[in-house]
């Protein structure tokens, strides 16, 4: 591996920090600044974490539907096949999130063996 | 492993305090699932052409799984710096109320505000679930020393796991490879769905999912918020249906 790909150019830790840290960190000092008086359980925060759990869902389905990388080269079936048999077992064991993804890894891995 | 008692004489030093901070990350499961999600997104930093230094800024600074994902598979998929810092700030909201409420647990009087800046830069989900669970047990004056020290025991768990998880990428068959980037995607989605405690987190969680492939045909180049705000919307609207009823 080369120092170029370990150590990247500094365009891309500009984009780090100015599509990722800053966007990222201000709700953290906002908090640290005008933490109480905020009511937890106030509408508006309902809406705000069904929206932030909504984008997130939506990061897993991306990874899955339009997969980078090495996962491209699992078949399509196979990809939904691993989650819904990892989401079976989660929800088999009580919400293990431990057995859930083991079992959706060894979904894939003996699927793709059996593909050859 | 037990922490030591309240009133022990172990936690006169804040630097003990610190120690048993760090030596908590092996008290709990979510170290390894952890451990599994940054592997993930040290491979799919791979992947997706980033270095490897970038990714360990990325976890160093921005310290929250779902945003360093959103950024990596946002920008990896050729989106503009604008609308990837639309998604993360989105993402990162859930931090504000995750931070107030974590940091009245380690106040004292006598606490300054920037004596707390660790202790808000390492909120995210994994920390702020263990303070509700290891700061009763630790004396208030010595608390800010050991979340700085738990936080910073599982940050070098991220990063040793982000390198390796480079490595492995860069070097595994194929096969392997793949099974490190689904990781990321597993990890999540149980950890989030073990997280729903109202019926609006899983029906958030679930329209979410269903709604993105929906919302990547229109090619907007805003999918995911596309599909979030939508999804977001309709699972506060049952939130609120119910509140109406009941």
């Amino acid at each position: 591996m080369s120092a170029a790909q370990l150590i990247g150019d500094w365009q891309a830790l500009v984009v780090l920090f100015v599509a990722g840290v800053v966007p990222n960190q201000i709700w953290r000092m906002l908090g640290l600044w005008f933490g109480g008086g905020i009511d937890e359980g106030s509408e508006l925060l309902v809406w705000v974490r069904a929206v932030a759990t909504a984008i997130l869902a939506g990061v897993i389905a991306q990874i899955v539907v339009e997969p980078p990388g090495a996962l491209a080269s699992v078949p399509d079936a196979l990809r939904y096949g691993a989650v819904a048999a990892g989401l079976v077992v989660f929800l088999l064991t009580r919400r293990s999130i431990f057995a859930g993804v083991v079992a959706g890894e060894v979904f894939m891995l003996a699927g793709k063996w059996w593909l050859g | 492993m037990a922490l030591p008692s309240l009133d022990s004489p172990q936690w006169q030093s804040p630097w003990r305090a610190f120690a048993w901070g760090v030596r908590s990350i092996t008290q709990t499961i979510l170290t390894l699932v952890l451990f599994a999600t940054y592997l993930g997104i040290g491979a799919l930093a791979h992947d997706t052409q980033f270095s490897l230094l970038w990714a360990l800024c990325s976890t160093l600074f921005v310290w929250a799984g779902p945003a360093q994902i959103i950024l990596i598979t946002t920008l990896g998929s050729g989106a503009t710096i604008i609308q990837s810092a639309i998604a993360v700030t989105v993402s990162a909201i859930r931090l504000f109320p995750m931070v107030v409420s974590v940091l009245p647990l380690m106040r004292t009087p006598t606490t300054k505000r920037r004596e707390l800046f660790f202790a808000a830069h390492l909120t995210a989900v994994t920390l702020w679930v263990e303070c509700h669970r290891f700061l009763p047990l630790v004396p208030r004056e010595r608390r800010i020393a050991f979340v700085n020290g738990l936080g910073f025991g599982l940050v070098s768990v991220c990063l040793t796991a982000n390198t390796l998880g480079y490595f492995l990428a860069a070097n595994l068959t194929q096969t392997l490879g793949a099974a490190i980037l689904l990781l990321t995607p597993l990890s999540f989605l149980f950890s989030t769905a073990r997280n729903s405690r109202e019926v609006a987190d899983v029906v958030a969680l679930t329209l979410g999912i269903l709604l993105y492939p929906l919302a990547a045909r229109m090619n907007s180049g805003l999918d995911i918020l596309v599909s979030g705000v939508a999804a977001g919307t309709i699972a506060y609207g049952v939130h609120w249906w119910r509140e109406v009823r009941a």
